[in-house]
């Protein structure tokens, strides 16, 4: 496995803006003095008069995307995720989700693989946060194809969108022929009778890695690839939940009111299943290379197949 | 238009104003009366505008940033002729378009508001959108004096000084009170025009209720180029009604019957006033 290409989705974002920009005149792009981090940068270089660099001030930066599409613009607005769903979270509820404008968000540097800056930068709540949102829609792509995939959708989109995107290289998953992208369906990437282990962003390769493990112990395992949490395919996970009878979602990011409350909120209407959801356990992360990070958590292949073999026991 | 007529519409606004609050129960007349004169300076003079069309693609745009000064917005946009006067009595109930604040289901509002300090920001952006396409529509926008105690709305400022975005035009209604209390008592936010001075502003004072003031500083803004204009209206909260007038007590609260027939009484005083000085 040493040979798998591996890309951080904020490249693919970086690359994905680029390629829209030729595609569509009205796209600017918003960023709060992080475009080398955010790599809005690279759209930048290719339109600067259609890149606004905000400064330090993302309150403002979201109302000001909010105006710019109430006049015919379609703005990206970027920044880290704690940041931009965090610091500006009632500007994006109030001038961005109440009128239902047509602003995207591109998040960056979500969860703990953030790494060395720590807890303060690590944004383990985005995805509670823009699902509260009404008419948002939110999406966390798990590497370079459906990261470039989810952006050009989010532009194809009449209203919000909140995409968010991670520092951190992480292997080239989904680069297959027949591999399609629509919002709001999910994908099993890997068919079993066992378990459903329900994963979104990064997750999704250590899902994959878990199923492998578990496999070499008799253990089938479905693994379900989620990258729009809002709106959820809950018809997906209720199919695959029927015949393996129990749920395992990993997801970087709070357990509470992420991918694992959503999964949670569709079966407890539907099909009342056993779910074990993987995540940050209502705790703060910290400072650490992201691998480390990610092993500490619990989140990397070992983590879940660890977790999904307690959880059968 | 003559000012004359501009006082008999900002009359006419007063008298929305007090009856939808009155209607509502509920709802903020102080802000709305202090700034009547400039909403109807704006509707019936300054902007270009279309009732019939509001959407019209190159009109200006106006965003109430101190969008709890609604009643005021709506009253102007209903004696303007965006939808029907007697509407203004459904404020704030149940099933109306009217709602407590500003939103984009309301004919005539080009950005929903309320929480101080945001509609600025999407005033900003476009003035933006207008100059990164080259278009020629204006962009207005009215905050409180207690709203810019926000901090956002200095991010907005500096953005807007630093992108000289001279299609922008910032109204801040200079009432000297909020909730609290007097602004200066409460954390004040003095001196306005100093401040947006720093802020790379073209800043002009001007009595609130003056309309050849008002004229004479719109056409200023409007001519001002290389800089955003600020005009610091100064008002009086509550200016029309009696016991309203300079009163925080009436920043948020609606007159009950009693109160409605002296609010009403003073501004037929008004509009009988100025019938007389047309005749004359």
């Amino acid at each position: 496995m040493a040979d798998v290409k591996k890309i951080a989705t904020r490249e693919s974002y970086g690359n994905a803006l680029k390629e829209l920009g030729a595609e569509y005149p009205q796209l600017v792009v918003l960023d709060a003095d992080l475009a080398a981090a955010t790599k809005t940068g690279i759209f930048k270089k290719a339109y600067p008069d259609r890149h606004i660099d905000c400064g330090i001030a993302e309150c403002n930066m979201v109302g000001i995307a909010a105006g710019l599409s109430l006049v015919g613009k379609i703005p990206f607005v970027s920044s880290f995720a704690m940041f931009a769903a965090g610091r500006a979270f009632e500007q994006v509820r109030n001038s961005v989700g109440y009128p239902h404008l047509n602003v995207k968000i591109g998040a960056t540097h979500a969860g703990i693989t953030v790494g060395e800056d720590g807890a303060s930068h690590q944004c383990n709540e985005d995805i509670a946060l823009m699902r509260t949102i009404p008419g948002m829609v939110v999406m966390c792509p798990s590497d370079d194809v459906e990261a470039k995939a989810a952006v050009r959708a989010a532009i194809e989109h009449e209203g919000p969108v909140y995409i968010r995107f991670g520092r951190a290289a992480v292997p080239v998953i989904n680069d297959r022929p027949d591999y399609k992208f629509e919002i709001g369906k999910g994908s099993v990437v890997r068919e079993g009778a066992d378990v459903t282990i329900v994963a979104t962003g990064i997750c999704v390769d250590s899902a994959l890695g878990a199923a492998e493990k578990l496999a070499a112990d008799g253990i089938s395992a479905e693994v379900i690839n989620i990258c729009t949490i809002k709106p959820l395919d809950e018809d997906l996970i209720v199919s695959s939940a029927r015949k393996t009878g129990k749920v395992v979602t990993v997801e970087e990011h709070s357990v509470i009111g992420g991918l694992g409350s959503a999964v949670c909120d569709a079966l407890c209407a539907q099909l009342p299943t056993p779910v074990k959801k993987l995540g940050m356990q209502d705790v703060f992360g910290e400072s650490g290379s992201a691998s480390a990070l990610v092993a500490k958590y619990g989140l990397d292949a070992e983590g879940v197949y660890k977790s999904v073999k307690e959880f059968l026991a | 238009m003559n000012n004359l007529e501009l006082r008999k519409h900002a009359n006419d606004v007063r008298k929305g104003i007090v009856t939808a609050v009155h209607s509502a129960k509920a709802g903020h007349p102080g802000g709305s009366l202090s700034a009547a004169d400039v909403f109807t300076f704006l509707y019936f003079e300054e902007m270009n505008i279309d009732p019939a069309n509001p959407q019209k693609e190159d009109r200006d745009r106006f965003v109430l940033s101190k969008g709890h000064t609604a009643p005021g917005l709506y009253s102007a946009l209903a004696n303007r002729g965006y939808f029907p006067v007697e509407d203004l009595k459904t404020l704030r109930k149940l099933g109306s378009y009217l709602q407590g604040h500003p939103n984009l289901h309301i004919p005539g509002v080009d950005m929903a508001s309320g929480s101080l300090g945001q509609g600025i920001s999407a005033a900003v952006g476009m003035a933006l959108g207008a100059k990164l396409d080259g278009r020629d529509f204006r962009t207005y926008t009215l905050l409180g004096d207690g709203e810019i105690e926000e901090g956002q709305v200095w991010e907005a400022a500096m953005f807007a000084g630093h992108r000289k975005l001279d299609n922008l035009c910032v109204i801040v209604d200079n009432n000297g009170l909020q909730i609290d209390g007097p602004i200066d008592q409460v954390c004040s936010p003095y001196p306005i025009d100093k401040k947006f001075e720093a802020f790379n502003f073209h800043v002009i004072n001007v009595d609130a209720h003056d309309f050849d003031a008002l004229r004479a500083a719109f056409r200023e803004a409007r001519e001002t180029k290389g800089m955003p204009t600020c005009i610091v209206l100064h008002s009086l909260k509550g200016k029309g009604v009696s016991f309203m007038e300079g009163s925080v007590d009436w920043h948020g609260k609606a007159p009950n019957d009693a109160e409605y027939e002296i609010a009403m009484a003073d501004l037929n005083k008004i509009g009988e006033e100025l019938e007389k000085e047309g005749e004359a």
